[in-house]
């Protein structure tokens, strides 16, 4: 065996003796991904709990949210996380967007605000992280700068990603599209409201934050 | 002759900035209405600083923030690099401009589509 091979073999027992109980998981995705469908459904399912309310207007989530200490088993094996339910990453936030959904100039104004705010806190959260689920919707191109973005500060900070591909109740979702934009990290095709192929993610959880 | 300014900015004069300098630049130039184009693209943690300075600077009826567009960053690796487990990660072009004047159209792993509008 190679001196290089089994010095990284010794590294990854030693990672793995002093690794931290709980990993922190933060969901991440543009707005109207369904990352807070999607943290619903897993604290839901393990704690019984919720975490936030949904909406179709975009930047429903301005404040990033931390529940702490969620187990989920899966296949013999559990494990332990603290996971972030993040605000949509976007670089741009237009208060007429939210106008368009009927809502008053001023208040537009002021979502528009929290959003330029929850942006800046979901993007701070990267530094603290041990893992991503990243949420993608599965009706969309997957080429979009937000997806770019996390997924390159993930692969720079070797830690490990998981991509949801989510909406996959909708007639035009295509998962082999996200699967073939970013065939090097694990692809999971899920309906976070339908919970469509939930348990299967929850094996990945299991297999890729343990 | 009236038309949108296009910059495009060298792999060698990005190299030779910091990474504040670049986003300063960056920021200053598309909210005068420019649209640029990197010929190498920002390092993630690059992007990141983008985004928020992007954010704070984000004003109703003012700017509106920024259309950026990118492909993912290539990992490249050599022999010695593969011996010590290690991979670069390698930016690539990347055209940005105000969200108000730049609008893609099509993009994959190796084309970017966009329109342009005054």
């Amino acid at each position: 065996m190679g001196i290089i091979k089994r010095l990284k073999m010794n590294f990854t027992w030693f990672k793995k003796f002093f690794k931290k109980k709980r990993a922190r998981i933060g969901i991440y995705g543009p707005p109207n991904a369904g990352k807070t469908t999607l943290a619903n459904r897993i604290i839901r399912d393990w704690t019984g709990d919720a975490m936030g309310s949904v909406s179709v207007i975009p930047h429903e989530t301005r404040r990033a949210r931390r529940r702490e200490g969620v187990t989920i088993e899966s296949n013999g094996s559990s494990v332990t996380l603290d996971i972030i339910d993040t605000p949509g990453l976007a670089t741009r936030i237009d208060f007429h967007d939210f106008m368009a959904f009927g809502m008053s100039e001023e208040e537009s104004k002021r979502r528009a605000k929290e959003a330029t705010e929850g942006v800046i806190e979901a993007v701070k959260w990267l530094d603290d992280l041990d893992g991503v689920i990243l949420v993608m919707d599965a009706t969309e191109d997957p080429y979009t700068q937000v997806n770019v973005t996390v997924i390159g500060n993930m692969e720079a900070r070797k830690l490990p990603l998981l991509i949801a591909a989510n909406k996959i109740d909708l007639p035009t979702s295509s998962p082999a599209r996200i699967h073939s934009a970013f065939p090097q990290h694990p692809l999971v095709p899920i309906s976070a409201l339908e919970g469509q192929n939930i348990d299967l993610l929850y094996k990945e959880i299991a297999d890729h934050f343990g | 002759m009236k038309g949108i300014q296009l910059d495009l900015i060298s792999e060698d004069k990005l190299d030779s900035m910091t990474s504040m300098e670049k986003v300063r630049l960056i920021l200053d130039e598309v909210r005068n209405g420019k649209i640029l184009v990197l010929e190498k693209g920002l390092t993630p943690s690059e992007q990141n600083k983008l985004i928020e300075l992007t954010m704070t600077e984000i004003a109703p009826d003012d700017f509106a923030g920024i259309e950026i567009e990118s492909y993912p960053v290539k990992q490249t690796s050599t022999l010695l690099s593969r011996l010590l487990g290690k991979t670069t990660l390698k930016t690539r072009l990347t055209v940005i401009g105000q969200a108000a004047q730049l609008k893609t159209i099509k993009k994959d792993r190796d084309l970017i589509s966009a329109l342009v509008s005054p």
